[in-house]
């Protein structure tokens, strides 16, 4: 056929560009070993789950693979549910997941990766806070209690100066502007953590029970996609009030929310206290940190809006060579260090010396 | 197939075309390739109803991406409403100017530049969605937000542009701009190719009895025009409504009906959602997205299939072709 | 003879007809009875040059009034409004309700023009400021494999593009080429009937709906949740096809039966003189067709999205997991922002750049491909 010569060049010009350029300059071997000190491990890591730990996982393979030049970690950020479907099924060696699997789950289910019946590890690893932001001229900060928040988000307080918003802020300026609630328009942990906080805290305004998705039921409000949109939407507008991951935050200003009898501002500290105030869940095995969250919590200086995604793994591998990237990576994961990561990408809190402890612990039992 | 391919028999009765192995081999692979088609099309169907099932069959408490209480058919209804409304708010906008582009560049323009002009409105054919979903998030929808503050506040007493107005511009009026914009291009350079067909002779009677240039295009481009206009709409549409990143990034959706232009609750449309929740989709889940798909490919296919038949329709009376 | 579908402009309305405004008369000159009752030429001009000064004055007060920035917008929105009613007005009383209504459409008719160029053109100034921040070779050396917030590449989404388009290339090429040959060649009766219709129909499939298609195709054989990047050329594929077809067989149609009648009477066999008459005339246009095709497809999102997943590490396999591709890139990037999200969003746009060069120099291909072979057939 004639186009041969039109082919042939096009083909030539193709695989000299390919590779020319193939290899990108931070894949070559070599290039993210910053001390190639500890390189005894190798081999392939597969995870997948949360995409709200994306970001701290992004960060965290970065450092480890530097650390161990060998290994390659790959995490999936497809989705929890499709993330625990996966370690379930075998397809991954751990899972990030924003709920710990539930009792039934765990008695119903063959985990394909584990040895049978030996349990998982589930840790509470990644402490995302959500921050409930406003855009009002002339206020920083606002202090609202649960109820009157749940007001805001239902639609039934529709101005800034309405007098359930006015009464606990007798010192700020309130202006007679109508309220724009900015939520989340996909399926996110992040709805769901909010709603929850919602409906434990203020039942009676607040009757949809938690979930993903924004309940359709709750008339007004505008919706926006993922965490950049609803940040977007709220910086946009005017009087408008949204919840988005705190790292996220920036200049807006930030609700203080009200715990017992006094009001808590977001700080990855206070957000890190609630997984101290709250129980495990009760029957669980050794190595598993399931927490049942007390988002009604009353004690002092906590922040019960935060979001909790969990690294599950399993006690005992089939693999041993899994086995020992798991341990070592869930590691470096919950030491200060790999927190510290993943607070300056991903803007999480810090877990508490405690839970790292409980954590290091429950890691020790991987084999 | 069994026949044996006929050779194009022009002069009076030739002898019997030999077959050859390389004719015979040739003609099957043509008709293979062309049967394929037909396969693709069939397959596509067969594979999206046969992962579509579970949705409709399971039992809805099962499956997680409805809220409480809701179907399969309650979940499709506002995204099936919004898909049309978007669709139908994009044409409306699109069609007009898509008019006045294609006469002014085959009657107006001056006859050096026309071509060129022409390759300039398909430059907007060739800018990819996504990159038309960053354009209008950005910068189309900041852009209009106070106009819509405007409209909101003077003429909010149309239902059309009942308050409040969206704190973003993120909302389906924006978002049908945007398709407006896509579709433009196609629908423009179907309408200049159908004005340029105009038999000259129509045309240079009608100015010859003295008629302006307008009533010259009023009484014979036009009507002469109308089917493809039609059917350069119909495709248009189809375009439309299958759109689905621009859509996905520039809409502010929540699941409602409502035919208000400005608001923040807006309806979603169906390749808009799919966009949004297939990554993270699993399970069920997934089958409920790809029956909503199903439900878009079925709409598109009676669009297209229309507009189709009308163009060939067309192609048979006015010997245009 | 065969009427090609990119007929040269034969007509316009300008030169014919009392569409033109005659020359005003020169001094001293006789005056020229169909001039009398007409526009001056320059009269259009001059109106729209009033309606400019008169809104640039209102909004010019408006803004000293009031403060604000200087509304641009508004100003040419008002100018082309008063621009049309002051034509109208102006031709009503000077030439008759005829002559006015046909230059009102005038005025709309250019304006519409204008108003199309507008986003196009806000679109270009956009992508080029905002994209130019991270046009730089760390762009095109780097994925984004170990980045985290500034700095990172898209070699692997342009590698995955590459691929995935390629991939789907090699599929649609022969299954478009050979069955517009089928149709033009061999096809009579009801199955030519059915695969043109049904080629016509697939060019309506939405793009989702074909990456649904190849998702659901693939999951059946490799379990729920597979992305692949062959998975997404699949779906690239279906949308291709039909375009190949379409413009392969208006090109094999261009070719003159003499040709083919003369390659019978030399005995040769029909797939022969396919081959190598009819197929290497229409070379060129079929090369411009299949490049047209794919700067169509290159820029798809949604099907990969759905099909081939992304990721941030480079992959060059098309059989085994996932695959980046500069759409994807793109969306993704600009949805799922990290903290410092202006890294994110330079990063969007500069690949948004990376991708409007890219389909654009695969359209001027194309179109000089056909300029310069396209004379050959002497149209």
């Amino acid at each position: 056929m004639k186009f041969t010569p039109f082919g042939r060049a096009a083909a030539v010009a193709t695989l000299a560009a390919l590779t020319l350029t193939s290899c990108a300059v931070n894949e070559m071997p070599g290039a993210a070993t910053g001390n190639g000190a500890a390189t005894e491990l190798t081999g392939t890591l597969v995870g997948g789950g949360a995409s709200s730990q994306q970001s701290a996982q992004e960060a965290w393979v970065a450092a480890f693979q530097g650390m161990h030049s060998a290994v390659t970690v790959e995490y999936d950020p497809a989705g929890s549910g499709a993330g625990r479907d996966t370690f379930i099924a075998g397809g991954s060696a751990f899972a990030g997941s924003d709920r710990a699997f539930k009792d039934a789950e765990l008695a119903d289910e063959e985990f394909t990766a584990c040895v049978p019946d030996t349990g998982l590890v589930e840790l509470p690893a990644y402490i995302s806070p959500i921050a409930v932001v406003f855009n009002l001229e002339g206020v920083d900060t606002l202090d609202l209690d649960p109820t009157t928040l749940a007001g805001i988000f239902s639609g039934t307080i529709t101005t800034w100066n309405d007098k359930a918003i006015a009464s606990q802020n007798p010192d700020a300026t309130l202006p007679n502007q109508t309220i724009t609630p900015v939520h989340r328009a996909d399926d996110s942990g992040t709805t769901e953590n909010f709603t929850e906080y919602l409906n434990v805290t203020a039942p009676d305004v607040w009757s949809w029970e938690a979930d993903g998705v924004w309940p359709d039921a709750v008339k007004g409000g505008e919706a926006a996609q993922q965490t950049s949109g609803v940040i977007d939407a709220v910086t946009s507008g005017t009087g408008t009030i949204g919840y988005a991951d705190a790292s996220r935050s920036g200049e807006l200003g930030t609700v203080a929310v009200k715990v017992g009898d006094e009001y808590v501002p977001y700080s990855a500290e206070a957000a890190a206290a609630i997984v101290d105030a709250s129980p495990l869940v009760d029957g669980r095995g050794e190595g598993d940190l399931a927490i049942q969250l007390d988002r009604a919590t009353t004690e002092a200086g906590v922040y019960p809006i935060v979001l909790i995604s969990y690294l599950i793994g399993c006690t005992e591998y089939k693999d041993a060579e899994t086995a020992k990237l798991v341990k070592e990576y869930f590691s470096y994961i919950v030491s200060e260090e790999g927190q510290k990561v993943s607070a300056d990408a991903a803007g999480s809190a810090p877990i508490s010396a405690a839970i790292a402890e409980k954590s290091a612990a429950a890691i020790e039992l991987i084999k | 197939m069994s026949s044996p391919p006929v050779a194009r028999t022009e002069s009076a009765q030739p002898p019997r075309p030999v077959q050859r192995l390389g004719d015979r081999i040739f003609s099957t692979s043509t008709l293979t390739a062309g049967a394929l088609i037909l396969a693709t099309l069939a397959a596509v169907a067969a594979f999206l109803i046969l992962q579509s099932t579970p949705a409709l069959t399971e039992n809805p408490e099962d499956i997680s991406i409805f809220t409480s209480g809701e179907t399969f058919w309650t979940y499709v209804g506002p995204l099936i409403f919004g898909t049309l409304w978007s669709a139908a708010l994009a044409l409306l906008m699109a069609v007009p100017l898509a008019i006045g582009i294609a006469l002014f560049i085959s009657h107006y323009a001056p006859r050096k530049l026309a071509q060129g002009l022409g390759y300039v409105i398909d430059l907007l054919a060739a800018v990819p969605s996504v990159v038309f979903g960053l354009w209008g998030a950005n910068t189309l929808a900041p852009l209009v937000q106070p106009f819509y503050l405007w409209l909101t506040e003077n003429l909010g007493w149309i239902p059309l542009f009942a308050p409040p107005a969206s704190g973003t511009g993120r909302t389906i009026l924006t978002a049908a701009v945007v398709l407006a914009v896509m579709i433009l291009p196609i629908i423009t350079a179907l309408c200049r190719e159908v004005f340029l067909q105009t038999p000259v002779l129509h045309e240079e009677a009608a100015l010859a009895l003295g008629a302006t240039r307008w009533e010259m295009i009023r009484m014979t481009v036009l009507p002469f025009g109308r089917a493809g206009i039609v059917s350069a709409s119909m495709l248009g549409l189809g375009r439309a409504l299958g759109e689905t990143m621009a859509v996905a990034m520039v809409l502010s959706s929540s699941g409602v009906i409502s035919f208000a232009l400005l608001t923040s609750s807006n309806p979603s449309t169906i390749a808009a959602n799919i966009a949004l929740s297939f990554p993270e989709a699993y399970g069920l889940n997934v089958n409920v997205l790809i029956a909503t798909g199903l439900m878009l490919f079925a709409i598109t296919l009676v669009v297209n299939a229309i507009a189709r038949y009308v163009i060939n329709r067309r192609k048979e009376f006015s010997g245009a072709n | 003879m065969a009427q090609t579908t990119t007929a040269p402009l034969q007509r316009s309305g300008s030169g014919v007809g009392p569409g033109r405004p005659n020359p005003a008369p020169g001094p001293g000159a006789m005056p020229n009875v169909y001039a009398s009752g007409r526009l001056g030429k320059s009269v259009p001009w001059i109106v729209l040059g009033v309606s400019l000064l008169v809104s640039a004055a209102i909004f010019g007060l408006a803004q000293a009034a009031s403060g604000g920035d200087f509304n641009v917008v508004g100003t040419i929105v008002l100018t082309g409004l008063l621009n049309g009613i002051g034509i109208y007005l102006t031709a009503l009383l000077v030439e008759g309700a005829r002559q006015a209504k046909d230059r009102l459409v005038t005025t709309l008719v250019t304006s519409a023009f204008i108003v199309a160029l507008a986003p196009l053109v806000s679109l270009f100034i956009t992508v080029l400021s905002r994209g130019t921040a991270r046009f730089d070779i760390q762009l095109f050396t780097y994925s984004m494999r170990n980045i985290v917030g500034e700095g990172g590449g898209v070699l692997h989404a342009i590698v995955g593009t590459l691929i995935m388009t390629g991939i789907a290339t090699i599929i649609s090429v022969p299954i478009g080429l050979l069955t517009s040959i089928y149709l033009v060649e061999y096809g009579r009766g009801a199955l030519a009937r059915a695969i043109t219709f049904f080629v016509d129909v697939m060019t309506g499939i939405p793009s989702i709906v074909a990456g649904l298609f190849a998702y659901a195709l693939f999951a059946i054989f490799f379990g729920p949740g597979i992305r692949l990047g062959v998975a997404g050329a699949v779906a690239l594929s279906v949308l291709m096809i039909p375009g190949v077809v379409r413009s392969s067989e208006e090109m094999l149609r261009l070719v003159p039966n003499e040709l083919r009648e003369a390659a019978f009477a030399l005995g040769v066999p029909k797939w022969l003189t396919i081959l190598k008459v009819v197929l290497p005339t229409s070379i060129a246009g079929i090369t411009t067709g299949v490049m047209l095709a794919i700067a169509r497809v290159i820029g798809e999102t949604a099907p990969l999205l759905v099909a081939a997943g992304f990721t941030s590490n480079m992959n060059y396999s098309p059989l085994e997991g996932r695959m980046q591709s500069l759409p994807v890139f793109v969306y993704s990037s600009y949805v799922s922002q990290g903290t410092d999200a202006q890294a994110y969003l330079d990063r969007a746009w500069a690949a948004a750049l990376t991708l409007i060069l890219i389909v654009m120099a695969l359209n001027l291909i194309a179109r000089l491909v056909a300029r310069a072979f396209s004379p050959k057939l002497g149209r």
